[in-house]
């Protein structure tokens, strides 16, 4: 059985629906990402899922559990990390752990081992006496990420664990979730950084209380994508986007959107390979040479921001 | 012309160099995102610019004025927006682009237009009635750079605009930047996503106070001097540690249930046809394999990752923090 099954789950607030009947498993050993915009429902869901609020309708069982009415049984086996990592900032790092380890109930001996673990796991051995408040921001989401699973839990639930953390330690972190699921370990994990939902097996996107897309990364681009992304490589980007746009405006060429990326152009349209001669025609005409022309992969943000629009 | 013009520009905080020799200039009209890790210095060289810093050692030139003697006159010609920028949330849209209008002197005759013209801009027309602490983030932020503009500053300077908004918000506001580009404006901004990068005409990569790479993105791109091999396997977890072994891997990257293996440009055909190889003969299935491009992000981390190991190696002249 999956770890999560979360079924027709609805959570209404007087008249406004935050979450609105929605269905989807996370399987053991995997990254589930749970993306949206702020205000979509994801704060609402995870609050559920942990068992802190009660549904309207629907379920979600953890672990074979019911997420609200079992909290108790289900607690010790789940680890969870929320945005702002709540750790005491005048606490050293050990010191931390050390709280950490004694309210999950881990003995003595259990305990110097697990913090050991954790350490280690967040690279923080050497850093053990420093001022948790002292630590940068990557630091620090690692040391709450080594307290969220000091217990050894089979399920982690973390909820943007990343907001406000820079590329490179967000990459670090990244790497660590990827060593837990090695281990076997189940990560449930919120943002709303589109380029973190690559790097997630699998993933529910949701919109106004509604899961608009689920699946893996790759599936997702292949099923939701409405159009295609061309990539234009022209002499002058900047009178390319005039040029294409005001085509688009008179309805000459079928685009969704001309937008400039750098010295290139994007565009979205269905059937790029079909419309590829109109378009260089267009530019050519306008004396606009172009150097290339390619259909490109479209980014999971392109896809969603297609799919919302 | 340039003009922002920086010649060793450094800024020292009292344990730490900030901004260390930064020497670049900045042409009218370019679109220019700084780029980097928390830390790396992008903050205060917008301050700096801004003329809102002292300068420790260097020269630097923004339009025709001298930061060192002529700070104070550059800020009526730059529009800086902080990380933090505030917009009084009691007051209303319309309210808060009067209050900038106030603040920055525009003749009074002037306001009307221009605030029209902002707020068609921004899209926030219906809305300048609505107080600005209920718009949601991304509006806020359009807001604050509607405020930034309505002096008609001719340097914009922003400081990671688009942190915590949404990605539709995120993907409106850099819209509206490129197309205060296509009108000609010169735009400094910085970023923590890298994936924005690709939208400016330039790129600094900023990294302990220094510039480690600055060119166009494509160009960022070339010097890289990787391709990437994106791998699918039935299971990458077996995987990536054999494609990790194989000679002439620079770096392997997990994406979810892909891995992108970093080798040598000019190599990937060959590199390909190994990984395949070496899949088979450990009984690994493979879903797909194909020859990608590289991202920004995968060119950004492998660049920060091979400078942060030189550093570890102990280079003296580098401080640490």
């Amino acid at each position: 059985m999956n770890p999560v099954i979360v079924s027709s789950l609805t959570k209404r607030f007087g008249d406004f629906t935050a979450v609105d009947d929605i269905s989807f498993e996370v399987r053991r050993g995997e990254i589930f990402g749970f993306l949206g915009p702020n205000g979509a429902g994801k704060t609402t869901t995870i609050r559920m899922i942990l068992g802190l609020l009660a549904p309207t309708a629907g379920s979600v069982r953890v672990l074979g559990m019911d997420a609200r009415r079992e909290t108790a049984k289900i607690r010790p086996r789940t680890g969870y990390m929320s945005q702002r990592f709540s750790l005491y900032n005048d606490l050293t790092v050990i010191q931390n752990l050390r709280f950490y380890g004694a309210a999950y109930g881990l003995g003595n001996a259990q305990l110097q081992e697990r913090i050991r673990a954790a350490l280690q796991l967040a690279d923080l051995e050497g850093r053990e006496h420093l001022k948790t408040g002292e630590l940068s921001g990557g630091w620090r989401q690692r040391l709450a990420l080594g307290a969220a699973i000091l217990h050894e839990p089979e399920i982690i639930f973390l909820d943007e664990p990343t907001a406000g953390v820079d590329p490179l330690s967000r990459r670090t972190f990244w790497d660590l979730l990827y060593r837990l699921v090695e281990e076997g370990v189940t990560v449930f994990v919120t943002t709303h950084y589109m380029d973190e939902a690559e790097h997630c097996h699998r993933l529910a996107f949701i919109r106004r209380g509604q899961i608009i897309a689920l699946g893996a990364p790759s599936e997702i681009k292949r099923h939701k994508m409405r159009g295609e992304v061309l990539e234009i490589a022209p002499e002058n980007a900047a009178r390319a986007v005039e040029v294409l746009r005001t085509a688009r405006l008179e309805g000459a060429l079928p685009l969704e959107s001309v937008e400039l990326y750098g010295a290139l152009v994007h565009v979205i349209l269905p059937e790029a390979r079909k419309h590829r001669k109109d378009i260089l025609r267009t530019l050519q005409n306008a004396h606009i040479r172009v150097h290339n022309m390619d259909v490109i992969e479209p980014s999971l943000e392109d896809v969603f921001i297609a799919a919302m629009q | 012309m340039a003009v922002i013009s920086l010649r060793n520009l450094t800024r020292d905080f009292k344990t730490t160099r900030a901004v260390d020799g930064l020497t670049l200039d900045i042409q009218a009209g370019e679109l220019f995102g700084l780029v980097g890790p928390d830390g790396a210095g992008k903050t205060t060289t917008l301050r700096l610019l801004a003329g809102l810093l002292d300068i420790t050692a260097g020269e630097a030139q923004v339009l025709k004025y001298d930061l060192k003697t002529q700070a104070e006159r550059v800020k009526k010609h730059i529009g800086y927006m902080a990380q933090r920028f505030s917009l009084y949330s009691e007051l209303s849209v319309d309210e808060n682009l009067a209050f900038f209008a106030e603040i920055y002197d525009v003749p009074r005759e002037a306001r009307p237009e221009r605030t029209a013209h902002l707020l068609e801009f921004a899209g926030l027309t219906e809305f300048r009635e609505r107080r600005a602490g209920q718009l949601s983030g991304g509006m806020q932020k359009k807001l604050a750079l509607a405020c930034t503009l309505i002096h008609q500053p001719e340097i914009l300077l922003l400081d990671e605009p688009t942190t915590g908004v949404d990605p539709i918000a995120r993907r409106e506001f850099w819209n509206i930047l490129t197309d205060l580009h296509l009108d000609g404006a010169t735009i400094v901004v910085s970023t923590p996503y890298m994936d924005e990068a690709d939208r400016c005409s330039r790129v600094g990569l900023m990294y302990e106070g220094k510039l480690a790479a600055c060119a166009p993105p494509r160009e960022i791109l070339r010097q890289l001097g990787a391709e990437v091999i994106e791998v699918h396997p039935a299971d990458w977890r077996a995987a990536r540690g054999l494609i990790a072994a194989l000679e002439g891997v620079r770096e392997v990257q997990t994406y979810g249930e892909a891995l992108h293996v970093l080798v040598e440009a000019g190599t990937g055909a060959k590199r390909l046809r190994e990984i395949e190889k070496t899949l088979k003969k450990h009984n690994l299935a493979c879903n797909n394999i194909r020859l990608a491009p590289p991202r920004m992000e995968e060119a950004f981390i492998s660049m920060i990752r091979e400078l942060t190991e030189e550093t570890a190696q102990g280079d003296p002249h580098v401080p640490r923090p």
